[in-house]
């Protein structure tokens, strides 16, 4: 499916297009009277008016989760709504770790996301070098095989991926959460268009140097990708973090559940009302780290998404 | 669109070194295949024991009457899928998976068509917008499932306060099996619609500016230039993102296990596979037998998405 991407994979020349002209020099000129009651008008009904909606529809859940994870339960549990809380009480998120271990969630989430990618981001890296510049015979017929990987849904593969990793000891590890998601074919397949774009000549000057693969690989060609290579890390770092079908079946001890699937856990014991601001304090935790990292990085991420349906 | 993901053969001709021809076995050759190995080949393997495999081995184990956990299984053919398809469970099931896959992806597509519009308006503050509206696709399921929990509940819930307002009372959205579906198709559109608004965007941008232009010379409103022009120049990313929001909601997981975990009239496919294998019951065979089913499935939109792509819509 991904060949049909209508959006291009560079992030710094697609994603830089779809920036709308603010204030193109074709803008001014239709208006004469900038500040009249038709123009305003215009551009509040045809521009800022759907593009505010719009956003506040995305924005205010966030917000809304934000403020009541600042909410003591006396300020949740009534009739009539307080929009803001009473201070920046941190009550919920104390109770959010006390309850169940938070701090080690989080830190099981961080291990496994750091290794996860780092581990596939190298392996796309490393066989999409493989190949575009490697010579082997059958080279096509192993990139259908990464092609048609790219569109089997891990879902369907949980059930015999659990026997297999809970039949060799993977139940409850860390390694057995990240060790079934780490072939990457959407890195693989994503990195090696891009590394099909690069001159031949960069390559053809390492190679008379004398330059062997592993020094034409990491001196050539790593370090003029990195935008791809980035891309794909970042998606990458999103769909690990937030994984959520596997960790929740091989792990069923808190010690080595994730963050989503340590929410679950405290969904089951602040099931009342009144855990509703602790359960918005364990939805900010598992949020916001990946809305910072959207928000620095998200031409990369847009990008990325955007090729292809699928993410792993 | 500069540059389309399948590079053109003249572009794979310029970018490779051109292949030295000596004997086919030469040492350079032989150095190459080894080194080919050496890089790809963890890749690879990765991908064979983790998705191929298992493919394989749901086949068999569809095959099986199975209790997860046990050592011992009896080979019954194809009972289980006469089983799922003959249960009272099954219309539920399809139906269920037909009306989330249907709502969602017109509801999405929809949606994220006019958010498109609204971003490619000539305004200040479209590209804070464009970001913000694209957010919630990255967000965790778990997490946006809980906020919208929330928001949803009848007693506390923001959605509750706002009804009362207008002086309804909520309606019980986890309890009711029509109306939790209706919950979890509202939160799995607000999260996707982003993808569909950007990816719709890119299209719009795309458009040939003198076609336009020409219309609306010829006198064309926006309107009749939307429906006439740009809706059908944009038909392939229109198809696109039929085909990759139609597999997407075919595997929501995230958002139905956060919201209502008991399945409760958002049973689909995926999800009652894994109700029926990890849930009370732990049917391995029977669950990886509805497993099959959804593969089918989506292997059928895929390769109806390969036969039509070039011929059916228009592709520039």
């Amino acid at each position: 499916m991904s060949t049909l991407s209508p959006v291009s994979p560079n992030p710094a020349s697609g994603v830089g297009a779809l920036k709308a002209p603010d204030g193109g020099p074709d803008l001014p000129a239709r208006r004469d009277k900038p500040f009249s009651r038709a123009n305003l008008v215009q551009a509040l009904a045809g521009g800022y008016i759907p593009l505010i909606v719009a956003t506040l529809v995305v924005v205010l859940p966030l917000l809304w989760m934000v403020l009541s994870s600042f909410k003591q339960p006396g300020e949740i549990v009534t009739t009539d709504l307080k929009i803001l809380p009473q201070g920046l009480n941190l009550d919920n998120y104390h109770t959010a770790m006390t309850t169940v271990p938070f701090a080690r969630f989080f830190l099981n989430s961080l291990i496994v996301t750091t290794v996860g990618s780092t581990v596939k981001v190298i392996l796309a890296i490393l066989t999409a070098y493989a190949l575009v510049f490697v010579r082997f015979p059958f080279k096509n017929v192993i990139f259908v095989v990464i092609l048609v990987a790219l569109m089997v849904p891990p879902q369907v593969s949980i059930l015999p991926n659990y026997i297999l990793i809970a039949g060799i000891g993977g139940k409850n590890t860390l390694w057995g959460i990240i060790l079934p998601g780490l072939g990457t074919a959407f890195g693989t397949f994503l990195l090696r268009q891009h590394f099909k774009t690069l001159p031949a000549s960069i390559l053809e000057a390492a190679e008379i140097d004398g330059a062997g693969h592993w020094r034409r690989l990491w001196q050539v060609v790593v370090p003029v990708s990195l935008p791809s290579i980035a891309t794909v890390a970042l998606v990458t770092v999103v769909s690990e973090w937030n994984d959520y079908i596997w960790p929740l079946i091989i792990t069923d001890r808190p010690e080595t559940m994730t963050l989503p699937v340590g929410l679950t856990l405290l969904q089951n014991s602040e099931g009342n009302g009144a855990g509703w601001g602790i359960l918005m304090a364990g939805a900010v935790l598992v949020i916001i780290p990946i809305l910072l990292v959207f928000a620095a990085l998200q031409r990369y991420i847009v990008a990325g998404l955007t090729q292809g349906s699928v993410t792993g | 669109m500069t540059r389309q993901l399948t590079s053109s053969p003249a572009a794979t001709a310029q970018a490779v070194p051109a292949p030295q021809r000596r004997g086919r076995w030469s040492g350079r050759t032989r150095r190459d295949f080894f080194v080919f190995l050496a890089l790809a080949l963890p890749n690879l393997a990765l991908i064979a024991v983790f998705t191929y495999l298992p493919l394989i081995n749901n086949m068999y184990y569809s095959t099986l009457d199975w209790t997860l956990g046990s050592t011992s299984a009896t080979v019954v053919g194809l009972d289980n899928y006469v089983a799922f398809f003959t249960s009272s469970d099954a219309p539920q099931v399809l139906g269920t998976t037909l009306v989330f896959t249907v709502v969602t992806v017109g509801g999405s597509m929809t949606l994220g068509l006019l958010v498109a519009l609204a971003l490619n308006a000539k305004v200040r503050g479209t590209t804070f917008a464009r970001s913000a509206v694209f957010a919630p696709y990255v967000l965790s399921g778990v997490g946006v499932g809980l906020v919208w929990l929330f928001i949803f509940d009848p007693g506390y819930g923001v959605l509750s306060w706002l009804l009362r307002g207008i002086g309804q009372q909520s309606p019980q959205w986890i309890n009711d099996p029509q109306l939790s579906l209706v919950m979890v198709i509202i939160v799995y559109v607000w999260k996707n619609l982003g993808y569909c608004a950007v990816v719709y965007l890119a299209g719009l941008q795309s458009l040939p500016k003198d076609v336009m232009e020409a219309a609306s010379l010829d006198g064309a409103n926006g309107l009749r230039r939307f429906m006439s022009i740009s809706v059908p120049l944009l038909s392939p990313t229109t198809f696109f993102l039929l085909i990759t929001t139609m597999i997407s909601s075919l595997q929501a997981f995230d958002l139905i296990r956060i919201m209502t975990p008991l399945g409760n009239g958002t049973s689909t496919l995926i999800y009652e596979a894994y109700l029926q294998a990890f849930g009370a019951y732990n049917r391995a065979g029977y669950s990886a037998a509805i497993s099959v089913v959804l593969f089918a499935i989506l292997l059928i939109i895929t390769v109806l998405q390969l036969r039509f792509v070039e011929r059916k819509v228009h592709y520039s």
